[in-house]
């Protein structure tokens, strides 16, 4: 699995390469591209470091795997809070951060920060099925405090800290929940609030280890893990009476 | 020292679920109950996802009731033939059970059916319970004693057709009661993450009047089975089995429960029944607390394994 993943990097790599030589504006790299979450998981920073050609202002932007979000609401019913209404989001991220070096509304008007998704607030969602406009905007906002306080998402904006004129870094910090899949990391350079270079970097989040591969496991195979979930409970049992039978 | 627990996707801290599989597995063994009722709602209390909690505490029953049976089997205290008839109705009952879960979840309602499922059963047994220990202690207390002629007493459930003979149990009565009996508690255990031996054993008791001596062997050679099919079941169409949660449970559980078992043999029964019941009314009191107040957030995200 590993290999796999270092496969797949290499050759998103490969093919992102052609479009920042061709810029030259702007470059820019992470400290790591495999982000191995193992057993003793608990949250791991990464650093995004780079250089740009002339002025600007430079604004990171972290996004992990798409999918669909379906977001329940409860209301009271005869006493007790019952789910009674869902809705299913597309396009949402598993997981959000921005970072930039200046304020987002110092750098960029509200155009560029809606067309760019620059912030929470300007994340675009698409809807399953046809939904009324508050209905949606009800949804998305549950869905964004739920994620904020999952720390999946964040309203803050991080620092994008520059070190002399063209050298630059920013650091994220993933949570111990961060969710496995491809993320991209985008890498603007924003002049007189236009977008004049832009770089993607894939960052690949997997589970590795015993974690990993029992997961894997009990979803490709769930009949054979089920059988073998109870010949270890039942073992397990067996075993632990016979230890205190002895003793 | 934090564990990565691959199927619920939770770090947590793996002293805590030993301790855990410890403190259920002492009051099981104090009060010669299952302890699964008690184990399921305070998984979820950590944090544990309720369908992951449920799938698990399955497996954990698994381990425990073969380890607790084989010490019945050698006072020959299981009722083989009873306890044949309680499984072809718990196979039945547990196999809707799990084909029910499923249903709920894609429907978002298996958090609340699971709370409402607990609340109800806990809450009911819980007050007969401590009634009956209540009555106890104040019989105890006035000094009368209540001299019982009959084993049970015999009703129109006892009539009903299929009469089989139990000589284990000194029983001939319909085997459709034990079978339904047994689709009941297996529903529940599918539904619940529990063995059902606290529905059970007051069932064969008082319902099916079998003698006490073979009632706790014979419900956990059921519930072996019962569990058994549970956790299959769940890990094929739920994968909601996290085995390295349940084999961690049942390590705590099984030394916590020898130490219950000293202790137990020292207490008073009224006594053990009365704490019991409170603990079983705390329970049900929680949750219920948590179905009633209002939620921190009306709005929730769908977890992966509830689509």
């Amino acid at each position: 699995m590993r290999a796999r993943a270092f496969a797949l990097v290499a050759a998103l790599l490969l093919a992102l390469q052609p479009a920042a030589a061709r810029a030259q504006q702007l470059v820019a790299d992470l400290s790591e591209h495999l982000i191995a979450i193992t057993t003793g998981f608990s949250g791991t920073d990464v650093l995004l470091f780079g250089a740009t050609e002339g002025e600007g202002d430079v604004v990171v932007i972290v996004r992990g795997p798409e999918s669909n979000a379906v977001v329940r609401r409860k209301s009271r019913v005869f006493g007790i809070w019952i789910n009674t209404n869902q809705v299913t989001l597309t396009g949402v991220p598993a997981f959000y951060r921005v970072a930039s070096s200046r304020p987002l509304g110092e750098v960029a008007p509200p155009q560029i920060r809606t067309r760019h998704q620059l912030g929470i607030e300007n994340l675009r969602f698409g809807t399953q099925r046809q939904r009324t406009p508050a209905e949606i905007a009800e949804f998305r906002t549950g869905l964004l405090r739920n994620k904020e306080r999952a720390g999946l998402f964040s309203a803050d904006v991080g620092r994008v800290t520059f070190l002399g004129p063209r050298l630059f870094r920013a650091r994220f910090q993933l949570p111990a929940n961060v969710p496995t899949g491809t993320y991209t990391v985008e890498t603007l350079l924003v002049q007189n609030g236009q977008v004049v270079a832009a770089q993607t970097t894939p960052m690949l989040v997997s589970k590795i280890g015993i974690g990993a591969e029992v997961f894997d496991f009990a979803h490709r195979h769930a009949a054979i893990y089920g059988i073998l979930a109870v010949l270890v409970a039942v073992a397990a049992g067996w075993g632990a009476s016979a230890v205190f039978r002895k003793s | 020292m934090l564990i990565y627990l691959p199927i619920a996707e939770i770090s947590v801290d793996a002293l805590v679920i030993l301790g855990l599989g410890a403190g259920v597995g002492f009051l099981s063994g104090l009060f010669g109950v299952g302890g699964g009722f008690l184990m399921t709602p305070l998984l979820i209390f950590i944090g544990v996802p309720p369908p992951v909690a449920v799938g698990s505490e399955a497996a954990q029953i698994v381990g425990s009731s073969v380890s607790g049976v084989l010490a019945h089997m050698r006072r020959g205290n299981v009722d083989f033939r009873m306890g044949a008839v309680l499984l072809v109705g718990g196979l039945v009952g547990s196999s809707v059970g799990v084909w029910v879960f499923a249903l709920l979840r894609t429907l978002g309602q298996i958090d609340l059916v699971i709370s409402l499922a607990y609340v109800v059963t806990l809450g009911a047994i819980g007050s007969l319970m401590l009634v009956e220990a209540i009555n106890t202690v104040w019989r105890a207390h006035r000094g009368a004693g209540t001299a019982g002629t009959k084993l049970h007493q015999h009703t129109w459930l006892h009539g009903m057709p299929f009469k089989m003979r139990f000589p284990r149990s000194r029983l001939y009565i319909s085997a459709l009661l034990p079978a339904l009996v047994g689709a009941l508690v297996g529903l529940l255990a599918a539904l619940m993450g529990v063995g059902g031996g606290f529905i059970m054993v007051p069932a064969m008791i008082y319902l099916l009047g079998m003698p006490t001596a073979v009632v706790v062997g014979t419900s956990l050679f059921q519930i072996i089975f019962v569990t058994s099919n549970v956790t299959f079941l769940q890990a094929y169409e739920n994968q909601t089995v996290d085995i390295i949660l349940s084999v961690l449970l049942l390590i705590g559980g099984v030394i916590g429960a020898q130490f219950g078992v000293r202790l137990g043999v020292r207490l008073r029964g009224e006594q053990l029944r009365g704490l019991m019941a409170l603990m079983v009314l705390g329970v049900a009191f929680k949750l219920a607390f948590d179905l009633v107040a209002t939620p921190v957030d009306l709005f929730s995200v769908a977890r992966p394994y509830d689509l």
